[in-house]
């Protein structure tokens, strides 16, 4: 089999970047699919100033390619390719991309999110006309002409700002009643200094409008119902995100939103899948908490792939069969209890094996087995890659009589 | 590929018999960037089949919103001197523009 990877990334934003470079300096065979340039959202992100340690002058373009260097640096390999369906149940999980199949024994889901569209008349038609979701890519063109901006987040402030370097006009279109914006308090006040800076409140667009090119917007005042054209020759939109999941295609839990669920370790509802970074559920999405998020999930998921391959071969595919003992290393009068499981098998070594697991520690047998740590030690007799019985009170004669009715 | 600005456009786009591709990118649009290499490719591969032109839209702004290009990148397809086809926006790939180019090709 080709193209299989200890940890395949999906996505070369902030998140899979971390991910990779976790992950490779980790000494796994690690790989970044992505089907353009890496950088993510971010990269579209030319002022970028809130990434700890990297202050003013940091540029989203610039940072993110650092992250790829350093990726690159302890051997994460990079894929070009457009991810065209995905098989997660999978073992080793498999993506069919337009190029090639890949394969992970552990995946990192991060492919991010995209800018959200109003969904009004117009919007559709006159994209790349005058309507853009990225400032970064399309401010030069605008030089003397007048936009305005949709939205009163972080971005659409920032954006704004970004935006009155190049436009003559920028003017800020916000719902909310005047002095009110969603963006923190720190790109507010400045955008409020910027005379460049216009402002309409209380306001929503109904449609775009033009021919060929951009021609005005009709905006509504959702207090009044009053609506106006309002000529400009730009509309760059910043409402918000939506995740990239739709080619899951079900396979993972998703909250009403589209978002991916995880734990605290980034774990998926799908053994082995991790998510990381915009496309998962979280409070805040930022460069440093993709990042981390990144981080949380490589760790992850090599102590899935270590855990996962020990199991097979101690475990499920040994030779003999098994007799697994579980304990918890914090319970003395338990842990001795192992030493009679122990000493049993060493009497029947000629046809069982042991294998001891620190139930506290072992992410796996929590998962598959629901191992319950305040009722240790326990025993599980293996036999082909099966739980063929289980013993909770240990003794020697309980272990005997376990295995004489299992294997006569 | 030929680089083309304001000075040059009339004459190596519109004035030029048959089918020319031209795209359009910007210093600031990483997507474009990203794609170069790619219609670089492109244009070798499919070389004699039609011109392929490029423009930097930085130096030449009113150049791209006559051409009605106001998002990047775009890629524009001219046939005697007429616009006949675009593709435009982040998402293009450049599997897209080999079959626009397929689709033009004399």
């Amino acid at each position: 089999m080709e193209n299989v990877y200890d940890l395949l990334v999906l996505g070369g934003g902030p998140a899979g970047l971390a991910a990779g470079m976790y992950g490779a300096r980790a000494r796994m065979n690690t790989a970044i699919l992505e089907k353009g340039r890496p950088g993510g959202q971010a990269a579209t992100t030319e002022d970028l100033e809130n990434y700890p340690g990297f202050g003013r002058g940091t540029t989203g373009p610039g940072l993110t390619r650092a992250m790829a260097d350093h990726a690159r640096e302890f051997g994460a390999q990079f894929i070009a390719d457009t991810i065209v369906s995905l098989d997660l149940k999978a073992n080793p999980k498999k993506v069919v991309g337009r190029k090639g199949e890949y394969y992970g024994k552990a995946m990192v889901y991060a492919l991010g999110a995209e800018p959200r569209m109003i969904k009004v008349p117009g919007e559709g038609k006159l994209r790349g006309k005058g309507v853009s979701y990225c400032a970064t890519c399309d401010a030069d063109l605008f030089e003397e002409l007048d936009v305005v901006v949709v939205g009163s987040g972080d971005a659409a402030i920032e954006e704004a700002e970004y935006l009155s370097k190049f436009a003559e006009n920028v003017t800020v279109i916000v719902i909310h009643e005047e002095g009110k914006v969603d963006a923190n308090q720190v790109s507010f006040e400045r955008a409020l200094q910027n005379p460049k800076l216009k402002w309409v409140w209380n306001s929503t667009v109904k449609s775009i409008n033009g021919e060929e090119l951009v021609e005005n917007v009709t905006l509504k005042n959702i207090k009044t119902g009053e609506e106006t054209d309002y000529p400009t020759n730009g509309v760059f939109i910043f409402i918000g995100t939506q995740p990239i999941t739709q080619i899951l295609d079900g396979q993972v839990a998703l909250n009403p939103y589209g978002y991916i669920l995880t734990d605290e370790k980034m774990a998926t509802s799908i053994e082995g899948v991790f998510a990381a970074g915009d496309v998962r559920e979280k409070y805040l999405r930022q460069v440093v908490t993709a990042a981390a998020d990144g981080a949380v999930a490589a760790v992850a998921a090599e102590k899935y792939v270590h855990e996962t391959e020990l199991w097979d071969r101690e475990v499920l595919r040994a030779a003999k069969p098994v007799v697994v003992a579980y304990y918890n290393p914090t319970d003395m009068a338990g842990t001795e209890k192992v030493g009679i499981v122990d000493g049993f098998v060493r009497k029947n070594n000629d046809r069982l094996s042991l294998v001891k697991v620190d139930a506290t520690r072992n992410e796996l047998v929590e998962r598959r087995y629901h191992i319950a740590v305040d009722n240790l030690p326990l025993v599980h007799l293996f036999v082909g890659g099966e739980i063929k019985a289980s013993l909770e009170e240990v003794s020697e004669a309980g272990l005997r009589q376990m295995i004489d009715r299992v294997l006569g | 590929m030929i680089e083309v600005d304001k000075e040059n456009f009339e004459q190596e786009v519109m004035q030029a018999g048959g089918v020319v591709m031209v795209d359009w990118w910007g210093p600031k649009c990483e997507r474009c960037l990203e794609l170069m290499p790619h219609v670089e490719e492109l244009a070798r591969k499919y070389q004699g089949k039609m011109k392929f032109c490029s423009v930097n839209t930085s130096g030449s702004r009113r150049l791209a919103i006559s051409q009605k290009v106001l998002g990047l990148p775009a890629i524009l397809f001219y046939r005697n001197g007429e616009k006949v086809d675009e593709i435009s926006g982040q998402e293009i790939a450049p599997e897209d523009i080999e079959a626009k180019i397929k689709q033009y090709a004399d």
